[in-house]
């Protein structure tokens, strides 16, 4: 694929939606992080030190080893225009700090983007792997031997007692952050959302907006991740971050039927509204789309709404956003001009795939 | 007032923004901050760095004058971080900076993870003998439990498995 497809295409593997639990868990992601030894971290080094981690990773990249497994396409961030940077960021494929503050920056991916390696971010090397649906365990099988890979043809900064080192000190030991994307929209009907992101704090979760640290949770999304990374091994990591994310899935079914069976018409109505101003909005601001889209998709998953794909709603999630809506347009566009195309591409998705 | 960027809706965000002396107003409404973005940078990059600081700041622990100043001439050897530098950006600078700032960092670990030993994943290659090793401790555990339990034959198998290790430590 090239770098071109890759921003054009709104279509990552992730939005597929068609994993285990896909009413509910959207996505799933895991990140590992990696830093070579005897290279100053990405926060110190020169260009050329920069340089020199890239052409490392690269290489190991096109070795039979990884080949066999994926095909890795780099992408060198000072060759991207600030419009495409903020589809990879749109797309989860990169972060913002990639995007905007890194040196030497570059992206390694795989052709379904489900594989994406960030080289000099704040750390060398990070792995993620992006999965549609619940799969922690699928994600962490891919992530750990590309991570072997690597582990066998560079020297990775590594300590008995300290584990994986890394630039910043909350990610130190097993370098992983697992995190799932869940859509909740009955728990937050239900007023119920706040007393659980509570508890969740006290079991060593976070729970965060779906653009990362410091987004609020816009359309009733939230992504719930692992806190700690020292002194728990990888599987115990996993194990708490699955049983946390198996209640709240249970609850948020619990509410959903709840609100069915007790408030049916007012749900419906809801729902309906959302779906009419979608259908035959003119202008629409990302705040409500994200809001509006989210009660449709609780209607598709509910049955209420029978004719439209759930994943379409996924993918407009990602094509509504600024970047991308300027991407698709070929040209930077005022807010009123932005919320004109959102409105109507929206309209334009959810008519062609009305069966 | 209207909004500055949109000119339509009225402003309700007044931000006031001094970069080297220079002072700069913005009134602008909430829908254009939101898709402005960076003209709150200065909110959006408050980080978890920022939280770190201010947990290496206060050590009620620290026992003396001597340690505070102790800590100001700890430098990392081979990139020159050194402790204060890292109290303030919560980023090291390379890895060598866990060795050389060493003990200091055992608060902040249990701070943040409640902890201070890696227990997980180790490199094949890199790990050096920490993989044997750890089997090695699971191994002998696992003889002491079958031999309270007086499973004789499973713990022969242990001590087996622990010699054969052993020897492999020897020799490499």
């Amino acid at each position: 694929m090239s770098q071109q497809q890759f921003m054009q295409n709104p279509w990552s593997n992730w939005m597929k939606g068609e994993g285990p639990d896909s009413d509910i868990v959207i996505s799933t992601r895991l990140r590992i992080a990696r830093n070579l030894r005897q290279h100053p971290f990405p926060l110190l080094a020169t260009d050329s030190q920069g340089e020199e981690v890239v052409r490392k990773v690269t290489e190991v990249s096109e070795s039979d080893a990884m080949r066999k497994r994926h095909h890795l396409q780099v992408i060198q961030m000072d060759q991207v225009n600030p419009l495409e940077k903020r589809v990879l960021v749109e797309k989860h494929l990169i972060s913002p700090h990639l995007a905007e503050e890194s040196r030497k920056g570059a992206v390694l991916l795989s052709p379904d983007e489900s594989v994406s390696i960030m080289v000099n971010e704040e750390d060398h090397i990070r792995i993620q792997v992006l999965l549609p649906g619940f799969r922690l365990n699928d994600a962490w099988e891919i992530g750990t031997k590309i991570d072997d890979i690597f582990e066998r043809n560079l020297n990775y900064a590594f300590d008995e007692t300290r584990g994986y080192l890394t630039s910043c000190p909350t990610n130190v030991g097993t370098g992983i952050r697992a995190s799932v994307m869940l859509h909740l929209p009955a728990l937050v009907m239900t007023q119920q959302i706040s007393r659980i992101l509570q508890a969740i704090n006290q079991v060593g979760l976070v729970v965060r907006g779906i653009y990362g640290e410091g987004s609020e949770a816009l359309g009733n999304l939230f992504q719930l991740s692992n806190q700690v990374t020292l002194g728990m091994s990888e599987s115990d990591i996993l194990s708490n971050l699955y049983g946390v994310a198996r209640q709240i899935i249970e609850q948020e079914r619990v509410a959903r039927t709840y609100l069915l069976e007790h408030t049916r018409v007012s749900l419906e109505d809801r729902i309906f509204r959302s779906y009419g101003i979608l259908m035959y909005a003119r202008t629409v601001e990302s705040k409500e789309a994200a809001q509006r889209l989210s009660d449709v998709r609780l209607g598709i998953d509910l049955g209420v709404i029978p004719d439209v794909s759930p994943l379409v709603l996924n993918e407009l999630l990602v094509t509504t956003q600024p970047g991308f809506l300027q991407q698709h347009a070929g040209q930077k566009l005022t807010p009123d001009q932005r919320d004109e195309r959102r409105a109507r591409l929206i309209r334009e998705r959810i008519a062609d795939t009305e069966k | 007032m209207n909004c500055e960027e949109c000119g339509k809706r009225p402003a309700t965000l007044h931000l006031t923004k001094i970069v080297n002396g220079e002072k700069t107003e913005y009134h602008i409404c909430e829908h254009c901050a939101q898709e402005k973005g960076d003209v709150f940078t200065g909110f959006h990059n408050f980080s978890i760095n920022n939280l770190l600081s201010g947990l290496l700041k206060f050590d009620p622990m620290q026992k003396s004058a001597k340690e505070s100043s102790a800590n100001k001439t700890l430098r990392c050897e081979t990139c020159g971080l050194t402790f204060a530098q890292f109290s303030k950006s919560g980023r090291f600078g390379c890895s060598d900076c866990y060795t050389f700032l060493g003990d200091r960092l055992d608060p902040l670990f249990r701070r943040i993870h409640g902890n201070t030993q890696h227990i997980g994943k180790v490199p094949e290659r890199t790990g050096g003998q920490l993989k044997i090793r750890k089997e090695l401790e699971q191994l002998k555990q696992a003889l002491q439990t079958h031999v309270a339990s007086e499973e004789f034959e499973k713990a022969a198998e242990m001590r087996d498995r622990i010699r054969a290790l052993e020897q492999k430590m020897a020799q490499s």
